[in-house]
């Protein structure tokens, strides 16, 4: 997509690039500072330490330990590496790679992580952070790549939310009742769709506002999933708040990798699905005729329409395919995580997975990575509160947030969605 | 320019940010010469008020069937549905009656009580239910009528009030000037709050949804942060409550009432939105915006400044909400939790209003029924609250899709228009 954007709005790129991609390179330049005044300045004397192994695990790593100042210094060297390609790239006029911003921010969060826990009692589980983060990210990849195929075909899904929390919902009820995982999953599918019919009846029949249906879907299906809850649910919880639970399945040898292996690769079906559903969503989304058609209706629908393509009918059924994967989200959280339903238990996930949409510019593997980003964030106040770091834990909290508005307001900034996005189409 | 052009705004159809269902083009067209009384009973027929009951009647309805099948008594009766059909009527009749009934003893008026005054004792609590969702809504709309979301009002009620409760339990301030200090603190801190999305927006072109989101969160943890510090967590106690607010600085009772005095106050909200957005320039300058950026910026209106203009105004109208809550509401000491999702739920009191602010009051009117009334209704009949919320979110769904509801009761369709 960004060369089909740069080559079709190459004037506009011209005449208004230089400024914004300056931006860019003064936003590494800002946090390059903070980095260099916050890690080595205001270094702590001590270690970090990090545990790389799991107990069951094939080969045992040792415990790293990372002296506090030696690691600040290694990090804002690294960043200041960064910042000075940023530079070097934008000099040349060229395109800022995917991997420049990747190896900024895994720097940053290693000095911050190492910063946080010099001179705790314990050392920080390596694995479980990564793992933790990867559970929380989930539901919001599966939300975002929900959000990234509804927007590219130019409906704005604010239903994300509800989606996941209907799929939550009927995931968990469905597989208490039949005992199957596979017809819960379905089921989880199905009732994410049931949430795009009405936001796509609404928005490509009724031709309203698709911001409003999203809003209120959100709110609908909150109302509705809590009243059955606390009027179906709890009386009845052992025959219909009980389902089984999806288990992990190691793959043979990928699961073996230290670190990574057990993180990655001893996961549920769910997980399995999610990393093909990336790979299909982008294959699809910019390498199939499904995917130019989509792309085409969400851009420039009278062009679509007139070179034959039906508007209405492709929104309404990519919309619904939206659905069915944020309803797997949903699923995840009460068949993979938690076996059972609980109040509000996306308890905003689909929020930040719009946030990771727009954050990874509709594209979705810059999607799923800022998605990741997100789910590393919230499961950095669990580790840290296990591990006790001095610094108070709503600072970290806060931090994520923090970044994505500096990300948005530099990075990504006036970066562009889906041209008809929000726009309802009328023929004629 | 703008005192010229708008009368001319004002004897058309009014420009809006959110219309729901309507396509810009959509004129009323010339209307042919029509038969008077059929013409009063199409009006009539066609209209948005019409529109508005019905949608709300359809809602009721769904409600009612949510509150019969979740029944216990009614599920019982139905197991022998044939043999005895009638169990499962009168079953059904009891469960929506006693619940609707529950809902207007509790939220409007009680004729099982005693006097006139002690029976619109529920509509007055109700009002105090109704004052933090009008003023938010209130701020939403204005967003909306500026082309912007603010999906932040969770964030700046949090700030707001925040402020407003630290000058109300710490700063000694005489009588009066205590209340009015804490009110103002509480409109700075909304406003500051969401003057960060609309700088960001008119500088970088940030999306303020992003934006309002994050900076809900950071509120939260902000607010988390000072609650456990001696900043705002109450002297001498080690749970993450604030001290409570000084009695100078709580909103007075009215007459004995359980009104207080932050209900006239909204009203007043109500007439300022009004006036910003009808009568005064600058008002004009905001819609300008949300129709139409280019036009308006082609018109020489500064669009940036109106961005940030809009998201301060809408945060000002918000952080009342917050101080609200502090000062009238939980007075005895606030957590994290006080904004109690009226952030949210103002977004749909505001899209009810459809934008317009004496729309928005009669919305946040209903909601503060449907709340204070849902309590009556959980306590006495059951029922969980969370109905009233699926009964809202429907109100709003209908209304934002009139050919829906024309279709339901097979109305005519207004002159020129779709469906």
């Amino acid at each position: 997509m960004t060369t089909l954007e740069t080559s079709t709005t190459g004037a506009v790129v011209g005449a208004a690039g230089p400024r914004r991609s300056w931006r860019v390179v003064w936003i590494y330049g800002v946090l390059t500072a903070i980095a260099l005044v916050v890690l080595v300045g205001f270094a702590r004397p001590g270690v970090a330490r990090f545990g790389l192994a799991t107990g069951s695990d094939f080969v045992q790593l040792p415990e790293v330990v990372l002296p506090g100042l030696a690691t600040g210094i290694v990090v804002a060297l690294v960043a200041i590496a960064c910042t000075v390609a940023a530079v070097l790239l934008r000099r040349r006029d060229r395109h800022q790679p995917l991997w420049l911003p990747v190896v900024f921010a895994v720097a940053l969060v290693v000095g911050l992580l190492t910063w946080a826990t010099t001179g705790a009692g314990q050392s920080v589980p390596l694995p479980g952070l990564l793992g933790g983060s990867l559970a929380l990210a989930v539901p919001l990849i599966f939300g975002a790549l929900g959000g990234v195929i509804s927007e590219r075909v130019g409906v704005v899904n604010v239903a994300i939310e509800g989606q996941l929390l209907a799929g939550a919902f009927t995931g968990a009820v469905v597989a208490s009742l039949t005992r199957s995982l596979i017809v819960g999953l379905v089921a989880a599918m199905v009732a994410g769709m049931l949430v795009s019919f009405v936001l796509a009846a609404f928005a490509i029949k009724y031709l309203v506002d698709q911001v409003i249906v999203g809003v209120v879907l959100n709110v609908l299906v909150l109302g509705l999933t809590n009243f059955l809850y606390t009027l179906v649910l709890v009386p009845a919880s052992a025959t219909l708040n009980s389902p089984p639970q999806f288990s992990p399945i190691a793959i043979p040898v990928l699961s073996a990798i230290p670190v990574l292996g057990p993180v990655l690769f001893r996961q549920t079906v769910i997980v399995y699905l999610m990393y093909l559903g990336v790979v299909a969503v982008t294959i699809g989304l910019f390498r199939t005729k499904w995917g130019l058609r989509l792309r085409a209706v969400g851009e420039h629908p009278q062009a679509a329409d007139t070179v034959g393509i039906s508007v209405g009918g492709t929104r309404f059924w990519n919309v619904s395919l939206a659905g069915a994967i944020a309803g797997l989200g949903g699923a995840y959280l009460t068949l993979a995580s938690v076996p059972s339903f609980t109040r509000d238990v996306t308890s905003g996930a689909g929020f930040i997975a719009l946030a990771a949409v727009i954050f990874g510019q509709w594209n979705p593997v810059k999607a799923t990575l800022a998605a990741l980003l997100f789910g590393f964030a919230s499961n950095l106040q669990n580790v840290l509160g296990i591990v006790g770091s001095p610094v108070p834990p709503d600072f970290l909290l806060m931090l994520p947030y923090v970044v994505t508005i500096f990300a948005v307001a530099g990075l990504v900034g006036q970066v562009r969605g889906p041209a008809a996005a929000g726009r309802p189409y009328i023929k004629g | 320019m703008t005192g010229e052009a708008l009368p001319v705004a004002e004897t058309g159809r009014e420009p809006q940010g959110l219309e729901p269902g309507q396509d810009p083009q959509q004129q009323r067209p010339e209307r042919p010469a029509e038969h008077g009384a059929r013409r009063v009973l199409r009006e009539i027929l066609s209209g948005s008020a019409l529109l508005s009951v019905l949608a709300v009647v359809v809602s009721l309805v769904i409600g009612a069937i949510l509150i019969a099948v979740t029944n216990p008594a009614v599920i019982q009766a139905s197991g022998y549905f044939f043999a005895r059909p009638g169990d499962t009527v009168s079953a059904v009749l009891n469960a929506v009656g006693g619940a609707y009934g529950s809902l207007f003893r509790g939220g409007l008026i009680d004729f099982s009580a005693v006097g006139f005054w002690a029976g619109i004792q529920p509509l007055l609590r109700s009002l105090g239910f109704a004052t933090p969702l009008i003023a938010a809504g209130l701020g939403i709309a204005i967003g909306f009528r500026a082309g912007l979301f603010n999906i932040g009002g969770q964030g700046q009620i949090l700030i707001g009030g925040a402020v407003a409760g630290w000058i109300g339990f710490s700063l000694p301030l005489p009588g009066p000037l205590h209340l009015i200090a804490a009110l103002v603190g509480g409109l700075l801190g909304g406003a500051l709050w969401a003057a960060i999305p609309g700088v960001l927006k008119a500088r970088t072109g940030a999306h303020e949804v992003i934006v309002t989101i994050m900076l809900n969160y950071i509120a939260f943890y902000l607010l988390d942060y000072f609650l456990n510090t001696p900043v705002l967590q109450a002297p001498g106690s080690n749970t993450p409550v604030s001290a409570p607010t000084a009695p100078d600085a709580v909103l007075p009772q009215l007459f004995g009432s359980p009104v207080n005095l932050g209900f006239p106050l909204v009203v007043l909200l109500v007439l300022a939105a009004a006036y910003l957005l009808d009568r005064s320039s600058l008002g004009f300058k905001l819609r300008a915006v949300g129709e139409n950026a280019s036009a308006a910026r082609t018109a020489g209106i500064d669009v940036k400044r109106m961005t940030i203009a809009a998201m301060v105004i809408s945060g000002v109208f918000v952080g009342f909400a917050g101080a609200y809550q502090v000062l009238g509401q939980t007075t005895s000491g606030f957590s994290t939790a006080f904004d109690a999702g009226i952030g949210f739920n103002a977004i749909t009191v505001a899209l009810l209003g459809r934008s317009k602010p004496w729309g928005v009051f009669w919305a946040g009117l209903l909601f503060g029924v449907f709340q204070n009334g849902g309590y009556t209704m959980q306590a006495a009949n059951a029922v969980d609250l969370n109905v009233v919320s699926v009964v809202q979110s429907l109100i709003v769904l209908f209304i934002a899709a009139p050919p829906l509801v024309r279709a339901i009761f097979r109305l005519p369709a207004p002159k020129g228009a779709r469906a």
